[in-house]
Formats: C-alpha cells, sequence, structure tokens
C-alpha cells in the first residue's frame, strides 16, 4: 500500500552523557516532564502531524522502551493498514548486525520503507523535547523541489561550537555545513530532523554502504555527499521551543523550564496534545502539612512535605518537615520525614531514608540518586541538632 | 470451573444530585477527583476477573456512553466478552414486562449465550476498592441461590435509603428491611445463580412486576437459600448530595485516602492526557485533592480538584468540589460549594454554601 511519506524515528541512541540516567534504559525512555518518557513528544508531534507510518529503530537497552512504546496505542498509532512498527536490528541468512550509524540504520530497513513505496522519507531523533507540525516541513520541501530537508533552529551564538551549522543562501538552499565550528559564519544549527526523497537517499544510502571508511551517519557522510555532488539541500526554519537534554545538566534545566509561569512548550495546549501511559494512580493528596510552589505534580502523589521548583511523577510520597527544591523525582520515589534535597533527581522506585541531605549547589551537576547510590551513601543518620536548625529554616 | 459474570443494573437508580444528576444519570456522576462512579464498581469487577460485562442503562446515558466507549480503558474491548451497553429496547411490541425486568426480557438471549453460571449485580452506588472472588468464593462454599454483599456501618441519616439485612447465626438472611436502626446494610451487589435468574425474571413478567430485587429475591426469601457476605474493608454508600459531599471531604483524611487507592490496588478510568497539576509561586494548597491538568495560583484548602480546574491568583477555595475544567477567576471566593463542569467563577465573585447543605453550580455556566 502506497504512502506519501514513511517515518523513521531514531530510538537506539546509548545517550552516554546522561550517565546514570541512561544506565539501564534507552535515552528516549528517559522520564520527562512529570509523566512522560522523551520519545513521547517526537510520537505525538508525529500523530498530530498526521504522520501516520512510523518505523521505530530501537538498539540499546530497549526493554522499558518496547514496553512504553508497545504496539503505539497511547499516540494512536495502532493502525490497521500502518501505523507504528519497532524496528530492532535482526539477522538474516548473511548474519547479524548492529546498527553502526545513523544512515546504517535506514539501510538495514530499507525493505520495511519499500513496503509502502514512499515518496519521501522522514528522519527524526527520539531524543528531543519540542513540538513541531511535520507537515510544513514537508510542504517546504515539495514547495523547494528539494532532494533533502533538514530543520534548523537559532540557536545563541555562544553554543553555535556545540552544534552542526547550516550556511545557506537567502532561499534557504544549504551550501555549506560546518560541524561544530569555532567561528561560525552563521547560527542555524540542524535539529537532526530530515527529509528525503525516497529515490535519491536509497540511491545514496547504497552508495554508503559500500563505503569501508564511513561512519555510516546521515551528518558527518550522507549529507555531505549529497552536497558535494550539488543536489537541492534547503534548510527549514523551525521557530519555537527544543531542547535537547543530552546532559543531566541540560535535562534538569530542561524541567526548571518547564516551571515557568508562562512555560516556553505547553504540555497542556489542546491544539498539541502531548499523549503518553497513564498509569491509573489516585489523584494526588496534599495533606495539611504539604505545601507546593513553582512545581508539577502527578497522579497517586502523596505530599506532606514542601515542595519548591520540583517537578514530581506520578506515586511519589513525600513525609512531614521535607524539603524538596529545584528536584525531580521520578514514579515510585518515597522521601522520608526532615528530609532536605536541593537539585537532586531520584531515580524509579528510590526511597530516601528519613533526615537525609542533599544539596547540589548551583554550579555542580545535580546529584542523581539511584538505589545504589542510596545503598552506598546514604546511611540513615541521627537527628542532629545542626539539621533540625537546617530544616526549619528551609 | 464455576465462573461469574457482571451486570451494573442502572434502572433503579434515582436521579438524587441535583444538578449534577440534571443531565447525567448517577452513574455518570464524577467522583473522588479523577472518576465517575460506575468506576469504582467496573474497575472491582475487572480486577476479580469478570471479563464479561453488561450495563443496563435507563435515561441520560449519553456521558455514561460517551465515559465507557469500548470499555478500552478497563480493558474489556476483547473479542471475548468485554463491555456490552445495553440500553433501553423495544423488542417486541406484545412485550408487557417492565422496569428492569424489560431488560432482562430484551436481553435474555445475550445472557444464555453466555457460558457463567453466576451473575453479579450491582448498581454504582457503594464505593470501594475491593475483590469480588472472596464473594464469589463464599456464594459458592454456601451453594447458595443469592448471595449478598453486605457491610456494617455506623449509621447516619444517610443510610435511610439503603436496605437492611437481618441473619441467622449461620449468615443465612432472614428478612431484607428498610429497618432505620440496623446498622447491617446491603451494599446492592449480590451474586445469583444465573439459573435462577431466569426462572425468576419469567416468573415476575408473568406476573407484571417491575423491579428484580424486589418482586423476585425479597418476594421469594423464604423460599431461597439466600446469603450475606460481610465486606469490613473501607467504603461507603453515595445515595444524596450530603453523602457524596461528606464522603468525597472524607477521602482527604491520609488514612480513608490510603484504604480507597491503596498502592498497586487501581481503580481504572477513563484516560485523559492532561499534563501533571502546575502550582505557581503565589498556590497555597493544603488538604486537597489536586488532579491533572489543574494550574493553581490561588488558595485551596479542603477541597477536591478535578481535572483542569484553574484556580487564579488571590482566589480562594474551600470545602468545595470542583468538577473538570472549570475557572475560579482573580479573588473569587468559592466555599461550602459543588461545581459542575465548564463554570467559570468571574473576579471577586463570592459564593458560599451552608456547612450543612452545599450550594451546587450547574455546568458550563459563568457566575
Amino acid at each position: 500500500m502506497k504512502k506519501e511519506c514513511v517515518t523513521m524515528l531514531l530510538a537506539g541512541g546509548v545517550g552516554k552523557r546522561l550517565g546514570q540516567l541512561t544506565k539501564n534504559l534507552a535515552k528516549p525512555a528517559v522520564p520527562f516532564g512529570g509523566r512522560y518518557r522523551i520519545i513521547d513528544f517526537t510520537l505525538s508531534n508525529c500523530i498530530n502531524s498526521r504522520m501516520h507510518t512510523v518505523g521505530v529503530l530501537t538498539q540499546y537497552s530497549p526493554f522499558e522502551l518496547h514496553k512504553h512504546i508497545g504496539i503505539g496505542k497511547p499516540w494512536d498509532l495502532d493502525r490497521m493498514e500502518d501505523g507504528l512498527t519497532v524496528l530492532s536490528p535482526y539477522m538474516n541468512s548473511e548474519g547479524g548486525n548492529w546498527y553502526l550509524g545513523t544512515a546504517d540504520a535506514i539501510t538495514k530497513n530499507i525493505n520495511f520503507i519499500e513496503r509502502y513505496d514512499p515518496k519521501y522519507v522522514m528522519v527524526l531523533s527520539g531524543d528531543h523535547i519540542y513540538h513541531m507540525n511535520y507537515e510544513k516541513i514537508l510542504q517546504q520541501h515539495k514547495e523547494t523541489n528539494a532532494d533533502a530537508t533538514i530543520s534548523a533552529i537559532q540557536v545563541p551564538w555562544k553554543e553555535t561550537s556545540r552544534f552542526g551549522i547550516l550556511n545557506t543562501t537567502e532561499s534557504m538552499r544549504i551550501y555549506e555545513f560546518e560541524e561544530k565550528p569555532k567561528h561560525a559564519k552563521n547560527n542555524l544549527a540542524s535539529m537532526g530532523i530530515y527529509i528525503f526523497n525516497w529515490s535519491i537517499l536509497k540511491r545514496y544510502l547504497e552508495k554508503d554502504a559500500m563505503l569501508l571508511d564511513s561512519d555510516h551517519d546521515f551528518g558527518k557522510d550522507v549529507l555531505p555527499a549529497m552536497l558535494a555532488d550539488g543536489m537541492n539541500l534547503y534548510a527549514y526554519k523551525f521557530e519555537g521551543y527544543w531542547k535537547d537534554v543530552g546532559t543531566i545538566g541540560s535535562y534538569w534545566e530542561a524541567h526548571m523550564d518547564l516551571l515557568e509561569e508562562n512555560i516556553p512548550l505547553s504540555m497542556s495546549d489542546n491544539e498539541w496534545l502531548t499523549y503518553s501511559h497513564d498509569s491509573n494512580f489516585g489523584p494526588q493528596l496534599i495533606t495539611e502539612n504539604g505545601k507546593a510552589t513553582d512545581s508539577l505534580i502527578n497522579n497517586g502523589c502523596i505530599v506532606s512535605g514542601k515542595i519548591d521548583h520540583s517537578v514530581l511523577f506520578e506515586n511519589v510520597h513525600i513525609d512531614k518537615a521535607s524539603s524538596i527544591k529545584q528536584s525531580i523525582l521520578f514514579p515510585g520515589v518515597r522521601v522520608g520525614s526532615n528530609v532536605v534535597l536541593d537539585r537532586v533527581i531520584v531515580k524509579e522506585n528510590v526511597t530516601i531514608p528519613d533526615h537525609t541531605v542533599l544539596v547540589a549547589s548551583p554550579n555542580e551537576e545535580p546529584i542523581v540518586v539511584s538505589e545504589e547510590y542510596v545503598k552506598e551513601k546514604l546511611q540513615p543518620m541521627e537527628e542532629s541538632p545542626l539539621l533540625k536548625r537546617m530544616t526549619s529554616n528551609f | 470451573m464455576e465462573s461469574l459474570m457482571g451486570l451494573i443494573n442502572l434502572e433503579h437508580e434515582h436521579d438524587f444530585l441535583n444538578e449534577l444528576t440534571q443531565t447525567r444519570c448517577p452513574a455518570a456522576v464524577p467522583f473522588a477527583g479523577r472518576y465517575r462512579m460506575i468506576d469504582f464498581t467496573l474497575s472491582n469487577m475487572t480486577k476479580s476477573n469478570i471479563n464479561e460485562i453488561a450495563v443496563f442503562t435507563k435515561h441520560k446515558y449519553r456521558s455514561l456512553m460517551h465515559h465507557l466507549g469500548s470499555g478500552v480503558d478497563w480493558e474489556l474491548n476483547k473479542r471475548h466478552g468485554g463491555l456490552y451497553i445495553l440500553p433501553p429496547q423495544e423488542n417486541n411490541q406484545s412485550d408487557m414486562s417492565k422496569g428492569d425486568l424489560k431488560h432482562f426480557c430484551n436481553n435474555w438471549d445475550y445472557f444464555e449465550r453466555n457460558k457463567s453460571d453466576h451473575v453479579l449485580i450491582s448498581g454504582t452506588s457503594f464505593i470501594s476498592n475491593m475483590n469480588y472472588q472472596e464473594l464469589f468464593q463464599h456464594h459458592l462454599d454456601t451453594n447458595a441461590d443469592v448471595t449478598l454483599l453486605t457491610t456494617t456501618y455506623n449509621l447516619s441519616t444517610e443510610h435511610e435509603h439503603c436496605l437492611k439485612v437481618d441473619t441467622a447465626t449461620n449468615g443465612t438472611v432472614t428478612a431484607i428491611t428498610s429497618d432505620k436502626n440496623n446498622p447491617h446494610v446491603f451494599s446492592g451487589i449480590y451474586i445469583i445463580k444465573k439459573s435462577l435468574l431466569a426462572e425468576l425474571v419469567e416468573k415476575c413478567i408473568a406476573t407484571y412486576k417491575e423491579h428484580f430485587f424486589i418482586d423476585g429475591i425479597i418476594a421469594n426469601l423464604h423460599r431461597l437459600n439466600i446469603q450475606s457476605y460481610q465486606y469490613n474493608g473501607y467504603s461507603f454508600m453515595i445515595h444524596s448530595v450530603d453523602s457524596y459531599y461528606k464522603n468525597s471531604l472524607a477521602l482527604l483524611e491520609m488514612n480513608n485516602y490510603k484504604q480507597l487507592f491503596p498502592v498497586g490496588e487501581k481503580i481504572y478510568t477513563k484516560i485523559s492526557n492532561h499534563a501533571p497539576a502546575k502550582y505557581n509561586t503565589t498556590s497555597n494548597v493544603s488538604k486537597s485533592f489536586i488532579a491533572t491538568g489543574g494550574v493553581i495560583d490561588g488558595a485551596v484548602k479542603n477541597s477536591l480538584l478535578f481535572r483542569g480546574v484553574k484556580v487564579q491568583k488571590g482566589a480562594v477555595v474551600k470545602n468545595a468540589i470542583i468538577l473538570d475544567d472549570c475557572t475560579i477567576e482573580e479573588n473569587a471566593h468559592v466555599e461550602n460549594i459543588i461545581i459542575d463542569k465548564e463554570v467559570t467563577v468571574s473576579k471577586n465573585q463570592f459564593l458560599k454554601g451552608s456547612e450543612k447543605q452545599p450550594f451546587i453550580v450547574a455546568k458550563q455556566k459563568t457566575v
């Protein structure tokens, strides 16, 4: 059955710089925003943009991710004719191979794409937090008669050296790529979102697969090869909130962004809903001693302490006289009484013993607390007069 | 193995909730921050491995149908069994049956097709988080024709409308009355053998009866082996505005909350896609439920806020139940009140009911 556009969502990345958070978890499956996982934003964009044929490419620690995606039900991608397909590395008669790079992952799934005989293929990554209507980039792609279109966003000039920069003419045609330039000519950074004419991409993928010294990566290999051949490459300028939550610092920052009064990315925008699983916990209860300010709190939480500038996922319990500031608490976390947390990320189902004090200073990376961390570093303490003073002044 | 099917019978449920039941039947009335009344019975059934459930609706069931849909949120959208909503029908012009007997009559083929030997029949006014398997086991162990689920309450005016049960020492039911001083309350939930159900339905219809429980069971009390099974967990019954309001606010006590919503024993409801509740800088919330999608800038005390409720700066919400998508604008004050869906309480407005009798605002109003 023919489809105009097939979407390939790259969700196999290791997310090494997220350290503890991606220890046994693919980056797209990392919890985000009090009820979501990172990939929910991209999958919701797909359904909101009427992209109904989606292949999700997984590789690294896929168990939680597969469980979360399932057959795509929360995103209405459980469809009869197309819908969501999970594409993991597989064996064939010639043996088995992992996905070697972003382009290689697509090359190994050419059969999947051909099934739908598409005119266009869109390549996305499941690592970013943003709302975007992919129909608009597809429309520009058609209007400019491009061979490939790359979505780009203007980043602050001082950060240009962290990104792949696109140099374009006035009509947005790309004439040069600069990978992490020291002195950028431009501040238009690639967002890792591409649309290709499938017949052309297929040719380049097959060519790239033969090259021994290639990393089989879109940014490093395939797109530069297309540019060198004088193909029509265009940039699509995206305006709006877009965050690569690639490090613990930026992951924490993105959460603090959500707590701004004028949220740059509204998760309750009825025109652009973000979908996810619902865990069916009871309503959240703020008890007589509880207090919450500048925070996001999900179902099933019981709050008897003070919460400020924090995000609580579902089923988190905070006991009395505890203070939680600038922290992110994953589902099922239990915080005892007289605890102080500031700039802390607590992983799923971790219990923080009474009287624990964990504070990361503003110039430090936020502390990530896992079960091992609690075992090794947090032994329940006797209540000291100093500690008592600290908690009461909070 | 003996098996059980479910029937939620709404035929004889009355619209006791004034404005809240103006446009919806009691089963569809929102309850406890993110549920509707029917969710408790329905979730208890699915948790008890009852996978085939019929619902007899009578009237004002649009919001109920919308809520239940295909039953997907209770995992009842299955190829085998699942949810059957059975609205009133006029299949046969010579049919003389009335009340819930008309439902049984029109849908008897559905019951016959079902392979279960027993039927659990329930209303929606008994709120609990329980598993019916123990009740079923008791029903089988005592080889009962009918087993009633009962509980014991400290009686107050809210229990005046409940049926009460007298039992012999072995648990056999000897009388079902409306005795105001009997604390042994019938929950409205019972299990009956399907063969007996067929027999009694037929007899009732032949004699122009219209209420199966009264005319089929109570009237034959001494001919049948009717047992009672006492449930001692947390529960309450909602039969009036008073009991709705009181029992809702009682859930704000941690002890009650943990009994109705123990971790791991979920109550299912129609899934929404709201973001987590947002508490802004000036929010001051204590002893309250806030459902997802809420945005709080004002003060909320001893209240239940459903999904998507906005409380703006300077607003005060106290002893209140506020249903989905309401907005309480700046410096408004609402107290001792139940506000139905999508109501806007405008700036500086002051609305206060009495503690004994909460004020109710009908849905989609601006006040």
